[in-house]
């Protein structure tokens, strides 16, 4: 990266950062109380720990112009939330795209003085190209979960009953006779 | 490196719908989406309990099959608790909107839905309470916070009521005590009396009704899986152990949830209990049909909790033991501890638990005759009557997951730690704020450990594998150690999502380790028959 546009994401990177958290967490219901971005303990608030995390690991691997698997490990930490809070995958991962837009008008200045375009093309370049890894991320998560109830279901039934053939289903009229009760 | 291919250009992509119904929460229906809620109760689950409107419905389909004059039912069942329960009307009546609960709840905290704040849950049910039973509602309707009993109404209450798993970390912090787990138990009665239970409680609770627990495990089959496990614990320790089942005259009847009976990794912590009892020589039997510590009907209705209840006291007097020990359970301990005497007392045909190892009287225990076996077994240890190796797993690097029901329903904090730490040489605890009386739930409590509800369970359990995660991270934890069946069936895929690397086993299991038995073998082996490191085995 030409270090014309590095320096100035160095500059601005605090204030790309929040822009960029505060995108992410307007895809969640409308909340007055401004829980996720006010609360800091990270233990009390996971989500927010996870993306303010997650986003400077990424953003920091883009400028310092890493290869992306580099920056799987924060993705990877962003994704997963995302990934089992009900949103439709491009919403779930619309939070890439949206630092594109953060970044434009950020730069706006810069980019009006057409000082950076070439650079700015680049570098949106590789956003791409992390949606795309981002997205074999996704769908891995998405899988992990419907493979999780397969296991479940597999470590229920445990192998003692399939082995003995123990448990059988009695039919629910037979049920109802008296017979069955229990004398106490 | 990922290949390069044309993608919508960014002004395009950034432009995502991110807008929210621009509504009150009052008119925001809910929706159904898949892997988010449980199956609907099928009808001849319900018709074995006994249940009104018993019929096969499906949550994500318009119709719910809702008797004729549905609204009348629910009323008629609210004033019927207003005047039953005091504390229910208390609960309707006080709450001042302080806020101190609005951000404890882990289903919250994990999607950021308003709904799921715990002062919000309770509103669902308080705007049609104030708008049929308030002066001020009947008068004003919803400028006093009213709101008219609809189906769209009835929906929400049953999306959020089976979106709370009834942990009560937010009555922690309520000032005047609300607590919404009772909300949420009335909120589940009202929907049980149109049919409206999920699958995963009333086919447990009907199974537990017919065959005395959950799973259907009938006598025979029960008798079997302990033999067959009785039979690994002499491949890893050459001793055979030999249990009684509904053995006359026994001094002790042991129930534990039959979560232990069948499935990884509650068999192990099963096999702990044979071990443990039989190194004692204690004079206990199991029941077949007592064969269910557990009560899926806690998360049905009351009445349903005392029936599926009744049958502890009535086979400990059917066999004449003198006190009843319990295995490790959550909820199971909730319903033993603060409602079995009420329910199905007094027990005054058993006697005050005096553990026959170390003459400790339980006079906690004074009046359900029933101890837990975290606390038998702490004062074990205690009174220095165990002989224990706990370098047989000091390949575990463990922690503890205060499950809500013995911590925060009976205050059961330190005897699970005294085990571990005598147990095991590596133990580390979680953050202060996510332990104790402020743990986090397992996201899959109060019956929603189904499996079709996979990924509503991730976010819910969120707060927790973070805080597991933390000291995965700073201290190579793999092991989450814990009390309750429900957790042993629902961390795992928790843990393989969130924290891969680390397992889940029962407190028991890692004692059974650990114990030194009379007699037995160099152990080369692990409870789970894995090689046991640096014992000898192929690691
Ligand atoms: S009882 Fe637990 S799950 Fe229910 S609202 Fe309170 S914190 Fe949430
Ligand atoms: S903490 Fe208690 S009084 Fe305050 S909002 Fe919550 S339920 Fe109401």
């Amino acid at each position: 990266m030409n270090n014309t546009l590095k320096d100035l994401l160095e500059e601005k990177r605090s204030v790309i950062l929040t822009k960029w958290f505060d995108s992410i967490l307007d895809t969640y219901p409308a909340d007055d109380s401004g829980f996720l971005k006010k609360q800091k303990d990270r233990f009390l608030n996971p989500i927010g720990h996870t993306f303010t995390n997650g986003i400077d690991g990424v953003l920091g691997g883009l400028i310092s112009g890493q290869d992306v698997e580099e920056s799987a490990s924060f993705l990877n930490d962003i994704i997963k939330v995302r990934a089992v809070q009900s949103f439709s995958p491009s919403k779930a991962m619309g939070f890439i795209f949206a630092l594109k837009k953060v970044v434009r008008e950020e730069l706006k200045k810069e980019i009006r003085q057409n000082q950076i375009n070439e650079e700015l093309l680049g570098f949106e370049s590789k956003i791409d190209d992390l949606a795309l890894f981002a997205f074999d991320i996704y769908a891995k998560c998405r899988d992990q979960l419907s493979e999780q109830k397969t296991e479940e279901l597999k470590r229920m039934t445990f192998s003692l009953l399939k082995k003995a053939n123990l448990v059988s289903e009695i039919p629910a009229q037979e049920f109802e006779r008296k017979d069955l009760d229990f004398n106490i | 490196m990922a290949p390069k291919v044309k993608l919508p250009k960014p002004g395009e992509l950034s432009i995502i719908d991110y807008s929210l119904p621009a509504t009150d929460w009052m008119d925001t229906p809910v929706e159904f989406k898949p892997n988010t809620f449980c199956w609907g109760a099928k009808g001849k689950d319900l018709e074995t309990l006994g249940l009104p409107n018993a019929r096969d419905w499906n949550p994500s389909e318009e119709d719910w099959k809702l008797p004729e004059n549905w609204e009348q039912t629910v009323l008629d069942g609210i004033a019927e608790r207003l005047s039953k329960y005091r504390s229910f009307k208390i609960f309707m009546d006080i709450c001042v909107r302080c806020g101190a609960c609005a951000d404890k709840c882990h289903f919250y905290i994990s999607t950021g839905d308003p709904k799921n704040m715990p002062v919000l849950r309770a509103e669902l049910l308080r705007s049609v309470y104030k708008r049929y039973f308030t002066k001020s509602g009947k008068l004003f309707g919803r400028l006093a916070g009213g709101r008219e009993l609809t189906v769209d109404v009835l929906k929400e209450w049953w999306s959020y009521f089976f979106q709370c798993t009834e942990c009560r970390r937010c009555s922690v912090y309520c000032p005047y005590g609300i607590d919404q787990a009772e909300i949420t138990i009335i909120g589940r009665e009202l929907l049980n009396l149109l049919g409206l239970n999920i699958n995963w409680i009333s086919g447990p609770a009907a199974a537990c009704y017919k065959k005395g627990n959950h799973l259907g495990i009938e006598p025979h089959a029960l008798t079997g899986i302990i033999d067959s496990m009785c039979d690994d614990i002499e491949d890893i320790t050459g001793i055979r152990v030999n249990p009684t089942f509904n053995r006359k005259g026994a001094e002790i009847l042991f129930v534990t949830p039959s979560g232990d009976f069948m499935g990884e990794p509650g068999i192990y912590t099963c096999m702990g209990y044979l071990m443990l009892f039989h190194e004692l020589g204690l004079d206990y039997t199991w029941s077949t049909y007592a064969s269910e510590g557990g009560n899926f009907g806690f998360f049905t209705s009351n009445d349903t909790a005392k029936r599926l209840n009744y049958k502890i006291y009535a086979e400990a007097k059917r066999l004449g033991v003198k006190y009843i020990i319990g295995g490790e359970c959550g909820h199971m301990w909730r319903v033993l501890n603060q409602y079995m005497d009420t329910w199905n007392g007094p027990a005054d045909f058993l006697e005050v638990p005096k553990s026959p190892i170390t003459g400790t009287v339980f006079e906690n225990a004074k009046s359900t005759k029933m101890i837990h076996i975290s606390e038998f077994v702490a004062d074990l240890i205690k009174h220095n009557k165990l002989k224990l190796d706990p370098s047989r797993n000091d390949h575990l690097k463990v922690t503890f997951h205060d499950s809500c029901n013995p911590s925060r329903g009976m205050g059961m904090f330190d005897e699970p730690r005294h085990i571990i730490k005598a147990v095991c040489n590596n133990f580390y605890e979680m953050p202060e704020n996510t332990i104790r009386e402020q743990t986090f739930c397992c996201g899959s409590g109060s019956g929603l450990n189904a499996s079709e509800n996979m990924e509503q369970r991730m976010r819910g359990g969120f707060p927790r594998a973070n805080a597991v995660r933390y000291v995965q991270q700073k201290h190579g934890v793999n092991m989450l150690a814990n009390i309750c069946a429900v957790d042993r069936a629902a961390l795992p895929a928790l843990m393989n999502y969130w924290n891969p690397g680390v397992e889940v086993a029962g407190v028991t299991e890692l004692l059974a380790n650990a114990l030194v038995m009379k007699g037995e073998k160099e152990r080369t082996l692990d409870i789970r028959l894995n090689d046991l490191p640096g014992k000898g085995g192929n690691e």
